[in-house]
């Protein structure tokens, strides 16, 4: 029983991971409507970045720096990639994403190398003992940055102003226009968001696997997730991730031995099938009705 | 009185024309909006009613003439910064933020000035605090006025299409506009949700003093609200009097009142 609890904890801490990176996507999808395709590059991208200034700079300074390279990236991708598209079908900028990732990737590892890399920021990896439950010390920890910043986002988009205002935009372009918000600059502030948002997760993810070209993959641990709880739902995202994270190391540990092992990684596409069979759009997404 | 309004033109429309394919949907429009004054633009479905408001507030540029709100030049604004300006607006096919409660999409309504929030929401706390309670009351009070309080916590998409319309409408008062731009506030209501819309607007006129220019197709409404009127078919000007004067023109009675004598 200790053992399915300490299995169970153990997959909800990397379920706010998983949170995280799936919320990377619901605000790209929220405020402009566009799956972001270049989430995971971004986050490859991001973790890259750091390890290049861990190199010469101390943490926190490279980790500003990596910061100050996202938002700049975001500025970059609404002047360049998204203000051309305004107003094309949500395919162009799908596509118009996976061109961006590959630009990324190809970027990152042209300056950075693609030899895999490890990234320490100095989180033990030694699992503590509370009540003779074993826990990850470096699960824990990368939970609870997580955790803080998606409280922050949820936060600042259901209570500020900014947030309001970005809200509108992804309900209803020309409403927010005529209430004086300006677009341009709605998607830089999301997509600034959405960088910061990799950098966290590529801070986490890449010291736990390493910083590798398999990095910008996480984005496919957060499909299910997205199908989950619904593309366009913050706390969709949120609780999605959490029984993405537990129920596929559940799954793994108790379903496991009995068909071979290794259905952690296919098992949360099993589960969002499920899903998808009785609420088309995920449990928390809002349900499209079209009028035929 | 009349004299002194008609001096002091708020909005000035000066011969706009503007095209989609070969249609032309204005076709040198010209017209004034008075300080002060509710004025209502009207004429047969494809006149370019909406084409016009749309031009105003921005969503089109015309590929002629010129547009000045006080000693502004609108002709190529883009609409958050008319927006900025003062000028509100609402749709025809109602345009609310349907996933928001009605509260927010009125919040949304101040949003104006959005320039210096994102940083200062992060720097300057206790600013930025003191600055939403001011919005709030605002919003109450809009809240309070136009009888809605009873759905503030409710989706706008949730709404039936009569108080989606009220709330829109809100959401526009919000703003404090000078000059208040309404699409068919009435489409597709019954008589007594026409009126209380109808006292909305006069209430705004009068107490707020906001300046309004609206769409409208009742008639009964127009001739009832309304200072001036302003009739447009097939993109051009067909006449611009005072509601009495145009149930007597010809021009406007052949276009788009029918041969029918009006009440």
């Amino acid at each position: 029983m200790i053992f399915a609890i300490e299995v169970f904890i153990g997959g909800l801490l990397v379920g706010v991971m998983y949170s995280l990176v799936a919320l990377g996507f619901v605000l790209i999808y929220k405020s402009s409507g566009v799956f972001n395709f270049a989430q995971g590059d971004m986050t490859l991208f991001a973790a890259l970045a750091l390890v290049g200034f861990l190199t010469f700079l101390p943490l926190w300074i490279a980790l500003i720096a990596v910061l100050v390279i996202m938002i700049a990236l975001a500025t970059a991708i609404e002047a360049l990639v998204l203000r051309p598209l305004v107003a094309r079908p949500p395919l162009a900028l799908f596509m118009a994403t996976i061109g961006l990732g590959f630009l990324l990737q190809g970027m990152g590892q042209g300056i950075w190398g693609t030899d895999p890399k490890g990234l320490d920021i100095g989180i033990s990896d030694i699992p503590f003992d509370v009540k003779g439950l074993m826990i990850s010390q470096f699960d824990l920890v990368g939970a609870a940055l997580s955790g803080g910043l998606v409280g922050a986002l949820v936060w600042f988009f259901q209570k500020s102003r900014t947030g309001r205002a970005l809200r509108a935009v992804s309900d209803d372009h020309e409403a927010a226009l005529s209430v004086g918000i300006p677009l341009r600059k709605a998607w830089a502030i999301t997509w600034a968001i959405s960088g910061v948002v990799a950098l966290v997760a590529g801070v986490m993810w890449g010291s736990r696997l390493g910083v590798q070209f398999s990095l910008s993959l996480i984005a496919l641990k957060a499909l299910p997730v997205l199908i989950l709880g619904g593309i366009d739902s913050i706390p969709g995202a949120i609780i999605a991730g959490l029984i993405v994270g537990a129920s596929e190391n559940l799954a793994e540990v108790f379903l496991g031995p009995y068909v071979g092992g290794g259905i952690q990684t296919f098992f949360p596409y099993l589960l969002a099938l499920l899903v998808l069979w009785f609420k088309p759009f995920g449990m928390f997404g809002r349900e499209i009705i079209e009028r035929v | 009185m009349m004299n002194e309004k008609r001096s002091h033109p708020m909005l000035k429309v000066e011969d706009i024309h503007i095209s989609f394919g070969a249609l032309k949907a204005l076709n040198g429009v010209s017209l004034e909006i008075q300080k002060g004054e509710i004025l209502a633009i009207i004429g047969p479905n494809g006149a370019g009613k909406t084409t016009l408001v749309n031009v105003i507030n921005g969503v089109y540029h015309p590929s002629q003439g010129r547009i000045f709100f006080g000693d502004k030049d609108l002709t190529t604004m883009r609409p958050h910064y008319i927006a900025a300006l003062g000028i509100a607006r609402t749709f025809q096919n109602v345009a609310l933020f349907k996933g928001m409660t009605v509260l927010d999409n009125i919040l949304v309504g101040r949003n104006l000035g959005m320039r210096s929030s994102f940083f200062s929401q992060g720097i300057y706390w206790g600013f930025s605090q003191k600055e939403e309670v001011r919005h709030r009351e605002a919003v109450e009070r809009v809240i309070d006025w136009l009888e809605i309080e009873h759905i503030r916590k409710t989706p706008a998409g949730m709404l039936p299409y009569g108080l989606q319309k009220r709330v829109e409408l809100g959401r526009a008062l919000a703003a404090e506009p000078k000059l208040l731009l309404l699409d068919e506030p009435m489409a597709g209501m019954n008589l007594e949700e026409k009126e209380d819309i109808a006292r909305f607007i006069l209430d705004a006129n009068e107490e707020l003093g906001t300046t309004i220019a609206l769409i409208e197709h009742d008639m009964g409404v127009v001739m009832d609200i309304s200072d001036r009127v302003v009739v447009l078919d097939f993109g051009e000007k067909i006449g611009q009097e005072t509601p009495e004067e145009i149930r007597r023109n010809e021009k406007v009675i052949k276009a788009y009142l029918g041969t029918a004598t009006l009440k």
